[in-house]
């Protein structure tokens, strides 16, 4: 968030200019051979999207998924690639204010959504009440999976909320409490290698209470 | 993952039409389990039809008193449909059992009853598989089988379906509607859905070229207790070793299906019909013919076992 246009030289910076040199030479040559090998060139297509409130009209290979657009020609690189099947839940985001991976998602199948990713929850300078608490109470190591888990987090909360029922949900006529056991089953669709988990939930219930 | 060309989809039967006529063509709407295997190249589709946009994702009661459930609700949606929660508990509890929330909010009731199979051999492009390559042979058989199926297999493929929804939808047994190319429309019991592999592994369901599911109609409310029990190697987000699926009657009568053991929901009308007698009186006629591998055959008793777990918390 605050490095874009930072003339130091950060880690994310280092690594994001790795990742475009890499595509650079990488992606074509990847084309090129699976367009020999299956007689069928990359095709463009036009998808137009409202991402955290503006307008963005892209033209993209078919192949490009929600996650991609986002980080490779948004540059919106604060959602994260982690297992890039839907497996680890780093690449969260919301579309229409439904959390989804973005990364089994195509673009081109997004004309008209809007899309909320942690760049639109809040600002360096004016956090998200869940982006504060995730730094009040330590829910995160290295930070890879914190913006999926925060996506996640205040989609739980709003989901409890509208009676969506949940694996561990006992009453399934009855209002859903917020509780410890109804946030940790919701949330398994996030991974935290660093096993903040204990903490996240603390984040959680915080922000749950401050606003009940 | 290989390229295609995409088209948005103008009507249902404009879709089927589309797939029928383009080889290589395939629908997609949540696209959660199809993205993921064309990255891995397992899918490999020339064309893809979005058929997300064509409004088939309403839950309307029907004239038998029964829902009718758009092909595209997600499974949120669906899951969390007060007429559901009440009348079909087993449905809600069978959705919220299976994936993430990330991707149940995604994924939808026509997809989830297509969902390809999480057999690590046809995941695996190195492997041997008649389903993901016909004739190619089977690397499960001898392999690693743990998760894989006890009863329904073949000498060809011994693939579990991996889904949770259908095992609800197979014991209330769901219609599924579907228009072909031609705009003709058919209804499809949910038991003759899913297909045994036999000799032919790769025909996973009982849909033609270019025939695409519109909705699931659910019958009117069969009461009881609805109970779906989920045993799996982790608490959340992780397919079932078995589930059982089961509505039982004041009088203890009933019905049940499992998931996780066949390469289809599993239910036999002559275990439903011992199910006043326990569960091992049921099992006996629900497993009959089973064919574990030595890696698998704890699921047998585990069956039983669940199955005797889900009977005890409903006559509590």
């Amino acid at each position: 968030m605050k490095d874009s246009g930072s003339p130091e030289i950060s880690r994310r910076g280092i690594l994001a200019g790795g990742a475009a040199a890499v595509a650079a030479t990488h992606v074509p040559l990847a084309d090129a051979q699976t367009a020999t090998r299956s007689g069928l060139k990359p095709t463009l297509a036009k998808v137009e999207m409202t991402v955290n409130g503006k307008r963005e009209a892209m033209e993209l290979d078919t192949r490009t998924t929600l996650l991609d657009a986002l980080r490779e020609h948004l540059h919106l690189i604060g959602t994260k690639k982690g297992c890039d099947h839907g497996q680890c839940g780093a690449c969260t985001v919301m579309v229409d204010g439904k959390r989804i991976n973005s990364c089994l998602s195509l673009a081109v199948m997004h004309q008209g959504d809007k899309i909320t990713t942690i760049e639109g929850l809040g600002t360096p300078d004016k956090l998200h009440p869940m982006q504060a608490a995730f730094i009040k109470h330590d829910g995160y190591q290295c930070g890879y999976c914190t913006p999926g888990q925060i996506c996640s987090a205040v989609a739980v909360i709003e989901e409890i909320r509208a009676g969506v029922p949940s694996h561990v949900t006992g009453d399934l006529n009855a209002k859903t409490p917020i509780s410890n056991a109804e946030m940790r089953e919701r949330m398994s669709g996030n991974i935290c290698r660093c096993g903040a988990y204990s903490n996240i939930l603390e984040a959680m219930t915080e922000v749950a209470e401050t606003r009940a | 993952m290989k390229p295609f060309t995409y088209e948005r989809a103008s009507s249902p039967a404009a879709a089927a039409a589309a797939v029928a006529r383009t080889p290589g063509a395939k629908f997609i709407a949540g696209g959660t389990n199809l993205l993921d295997l064309m990255k891995l190249e397992i899918e490999t589709p020339t064309h893809l039809i979005d058929v997300q946009e064509l409004k088939l994702d309403k839950i309307e009661p029907t004239q038998d008193g029964g829902l009718r459930v758009g092909a595209f609700v997600s499974n949120t949606a669906l899951a969390s449909d007060a007429r559901v929660r009440r009348d079909y508990g087993v449905l809600s509890r069978a959705i919220v059992a299976g994936a993430s929330g990330q991707l149940r909010n995604k994924a939808t009731t026509a997809g989830n009853l297509l969902q390809r199979t999480r057999c690590p051999y046809f995941y695996d492009t190195n492997q041997a598989c008649n389903k993901r390559k016909p004739g190619s042979g089977c690397a499960a058989l001898g392999g690693y089988s743990r998760q894989l199926g006890i009863i329904g297999t073949s000498d060809a493929c011994i693939a579990t379906y991996p889904g949770d929804m259908a095992v609800a939808m197979r014991l209330l047994d769901a219609q599924i509607e579907t228009i072909n190319p031609t705009g003709q429309s058919r209804t499809i019991p949910i038991a003759d859905f899913h297909k045994l592999p036999g000799t032919t592994p790769h025909v996973e369901n009982a849909l033609q070229r270019g025939e695409l599911i519109t909705a699931v109609t659910l019958p009117k409310p069969l009461g009881g207790t609805h109970t779906y029990r989920k045993v799996r190697d982790r608490a959340s987000y992780a397919y079932a070793l078995v589930s059982v699926a089961a509505i039982v009657q004041p009088d203890g009568s009933g019905r049940v299906a499992i998931g996780g053991i066949a390469p289809r929901p599993w239910r036999v009308d002559a275990a439903d019909a011992q199910l006043r007698n326990g569960s091992k009186a049921v099992v006996a006629p629900l497993l009959a013919g089973a064919r574990p591998t030595e890696d698998n055959a704890f699921k047998v008793p585990l069956v039983e076992r669940t199955l005797a777990a889900v009977l005890a918390e409903t006559r509590a």
